[in-house]
């Protein structure tokens, strides 16, 4: 039972942080659907900073320095979406998913690259980090506590302020339901959508690595994050664009997501006999059924989607 | 003075411009990746992108050259297929990233069928083109009665999809290896027919009809979509959902409908090369095959046209099977993956390239009259 507690804290984290992300984006303005890509690369940063940072740093530095290289990473990579976006007005569906594939690709063959020429007959896309992994967790009798479910909730208290409580987040908000409204009383839409963009891309970065270190301690590149951004993606619509709903949806998909990998430890679930694909389908089916029943009074930002044009009304 | 004029006409046509501007994606794209693999190790960056760019010109005798051609070519028509299941979707307004997951149920229809029912190629293959078209209309419902985003519901299904169909062909996989048995040993009745078309590349035997029939495939979705009261009615449905209905049309039914038919292509572009005995599926994948992905650079870069997919297919297998020839002590083939994820990124940016394309003639032009202008009124004052 602490397993599946644990495993469900810690994916739930994941997805809060990349749904909050999706979130700050949407509500600039901006679509964001290369969250994936942009998981994926703030993967990629904070495994580098794992692997190589000397094993007898300690745990605190390990754990800032691996989430700087992952928001690092991830805001960087970010900037993609936010030129092509707001700057040249490209279509948002199509860059998103460039970035999608772009990310994975490029990992791959960065990864791919760096174990070659390290050693010539490792041609796998892998990186391990089986020790460093350990500065993350406090064993807490059965259950193991992971830094990273603190600084979730930390960023869940943190985006509810910003985008309530301060002018910025306010006028971010602006931006996205009537941008043309906020540019008449001075509000620069161009800059608050690199705003949300960015911010979008430092939280879905630090998705990345708290998904490649939640219960594994090595990733293999080519996979991606198994459509971990797009399931972020459901949980922030089921959240309705709500910072406290998209807690609680992130805890109800987090727990199925879970469940793959706890079922056998529950004697019930066991004696269903469903095969294991049963369970790795789950949260994505479980997330289709609750999108199909709430997408119908969708709270969107009004002006998502839609390039900015100040020459237009 | 009339020289320039035919010029700009030229440059003024749409489909030039749709030429230019991929042309433009391909050569940054091929660019950008080799200055990837200069980052990476600048000794073989050179020879390494020109390999991908020849593809089978690697091997040095003109029958290997065929038969490589001849294996391009057979990966090239699923690939066409799945370009013109996004094109489809796109036209009607649809973003159908759910190619790859439609390819996905159609490879495993298709191969269940084959295997496990002992049935022959063309009822396969309509098993494929059957599945697809479900699991495409299924995102057209969810899309169209409970208003889910269908790139959301796509992705889900993808996944959903590959797991199923893992499931499903254990029951045909080989008992050593997690691949499924060969069409050959267990069906050959399944094995689509290559009537004779193999010996022209030096007796490829995978080189069968199927190239054909995705070019026939082409023409008629072209046909579908520029010369009949369907296409008319589906395109309008995705430029203006509300006037659409307005007018009369059905728009929830044409939503669903499109999905159903680009799913159908989807699931007949796996059919097409799980079917010629090509490639066995291995039920261990973690990963969606790439093939659906890979549609959507073809059919941006084709410039939304499903002739010039034709094109636009055949250069992405291109560089992707080049990919396999890279030296793989230096490189990887993924080196492939990033520079067509690269070319999807630059086609964001393709309106763009035509509005400020357009802006400049226009602005030449309209510098040319006013100065044409501007001498005729000063001929008028001299005499």
């Amino acid at each position: 039972m602490a397993l599946l507690v644990q495993y469900t804290l810690i994916f739930a984290s994941v997805l809060v942080l990349v749904a909050l992300g999706g979130c700050f984006s949407e509500h600039s303005g901006v679509i964001n659907i290369g969250l994936e890509g942009i998981m994926v690369m703030g993967a990629l940063g904070g495994a580098l900073m794992l692997k190589f940072l000397p094993p007898e740093t300690s745990a605190f530095m390990m754990v800032l320095l691996t989430v700087l290289a992952a928001v690092t990473f991830g805001a960087v990579y970010s900037l993609l979406l936010a030129v092509a976006a707001v700057s040249f007005k490209a279509d948002q569906t199509i860059v998103g998913t460039a970035m999608n594939l772009l990310g994975t690709a490029a990992a791959t063959v960065f990864v791919k690259a760096m174990n070659t020429s390290i050693n010539p007959n490792n041609v796998s896309s892998t990186i391990q980090y089986i020790a460093a992994k350990k500065a993350f967790l406090v064993k807490l009798g059965g259950f193991e506590f992971n830094w990273f479910m603190l600084l979730a909730a930390i960023a869940l208290a943190c985006s509810y302020v910003l985008l309530y409580k301060t002018r910025f987040g306010l006028r971010l908000m602006a931006c996205g339901e009537h941008p043309q409204a906020a540019d008449s009383v001075g509000i620069n839409v161009y800059k608050m959508r690199y705003a949300g963009v960015l911010i979008s891309g430092i939280l879905g970065g630090l998705g990345g690595i708290v998904y490649i270190t939640a219960g594994v301690s090595e990733w293999k590149f080519e996979n991606g994050v198994a459509g971990f951004g797009f399931l972020s993606l459901a949980v922030m619509i089921f959240g309705q664009w709500r910072p406290s709903r998209i807690a609680l949806a992130a805890l109800l998909f987090g727990l199925f997501r879970a469940l793959s990998n706890v079922y056998t430890g529950f004697d019930f679930l066991m004696a269903l006999n469903l095969p294991s694909s049963v369970y790795n389908m789950l949260p994505y089916i479980i997330s289709l059924v609750v999108l199909a029943f709430t997408s119908g009074k969708s709270r969107a930002p009004r002006a998502e989607g839609i390039p900015y044009d100040k020459g237009q009304r | 003075m009339e020289k320039t004029k035919k010029r700009d006409s030229l440059l003024h046509s749409p489909g030039v411009q749709s030429l230019l501007a991929s042309l433009l994606c391909i050569l940054i794209g091929l660019l950008v990746g080799y200055l990837v693999l200069l980052a990476i190790n600048p000794a073989g960056a050179g020879k390494a992108i020109i390999t991908i760019v020849r593809n089978f010109f690697y091997y040095p005798s003109r029958a290997a050259q065929l038969k490589y051609l001849g294996s391009t070519l057979v990966k090239t028509s699923p690939l066409l297929l799945c370009s013109l299941s996004v094109l489809f979707a796109y036209k009607v307004g649809l973003f159908n990233i759910g190619a790859a997951g439609q390819y996905v149920v159609g490879a495993g229809a298709s191969l269940y069928c084959a295997l496990a029912l002992d049935m022959p190629w063309y009822l396969c293959l309509l098993a494929a083109v059957a599945a697809g078209a479900l699991l495409g209309a299924l995102s057209g419902i969810l899309k169209a009665y409970c208003n889910v985003n269908e790139v959301i519901s796509c992705i889900m299904l993808n996944w959903i999809s590959l797991y199923m169909v893992n499931t499903l062909l254990t029951n045909v996989k080989e008992y050593a290896s997690p691949y499924t048995l060969t069409l050959a040993s267990t069906n050959p009745g399944a094995l689509i027919p290559g009537l004779g078309l193999g010996s022209l590349f030096t007796d490829n035997q995978y080189v069968t009809i199927a190239i054909p029939l995705s070019v026939l495939v082409t023409v008629v979705i072209w046909v579908l979509l520029e010369k009949t009261k369907l296409g008319y009615e589906l395109k309008a449905t995705g430029f203006n959902k509300d006037a659409a209905q307005y007018c009369g049309m059905r728009e929830k039914q044409n939503i669903i409908l499109t999905m159903a038919i680009a799913g159908g292509l989807a699931g007949m572009a796996a059919s097409l090369l799980y079917l010629t005995g090509f490639e066995q599926w291995s039920c261990t994948q973690s990963a969606v095959p790439a093939m659906g992905f890979n549609g959507i650079a073809a059919a941006f870069l084709g410039g939304l046209n499903p002739i010039g997919t034709i094109f636009s297919s055949y250069f992405i297998q291109h560089i992707t099977s080049g990919g396999a020839y890279v030296d793989k002590t230096m490189y990887s083939s993924q080196i492939s993956d990033f520079i067509s994820a690269l070319i999807i990124y630059l086609c964001g940016f393709v309106l763009f390239f035509k509005y400020a394309l357009n802006n400049r003639l226009d602005r030449r032009a309209e510098r040319e009259a006013r100065a044409a202008q501007a001498a005729a009124n000063q001929e008028g004052g001299e005499r």
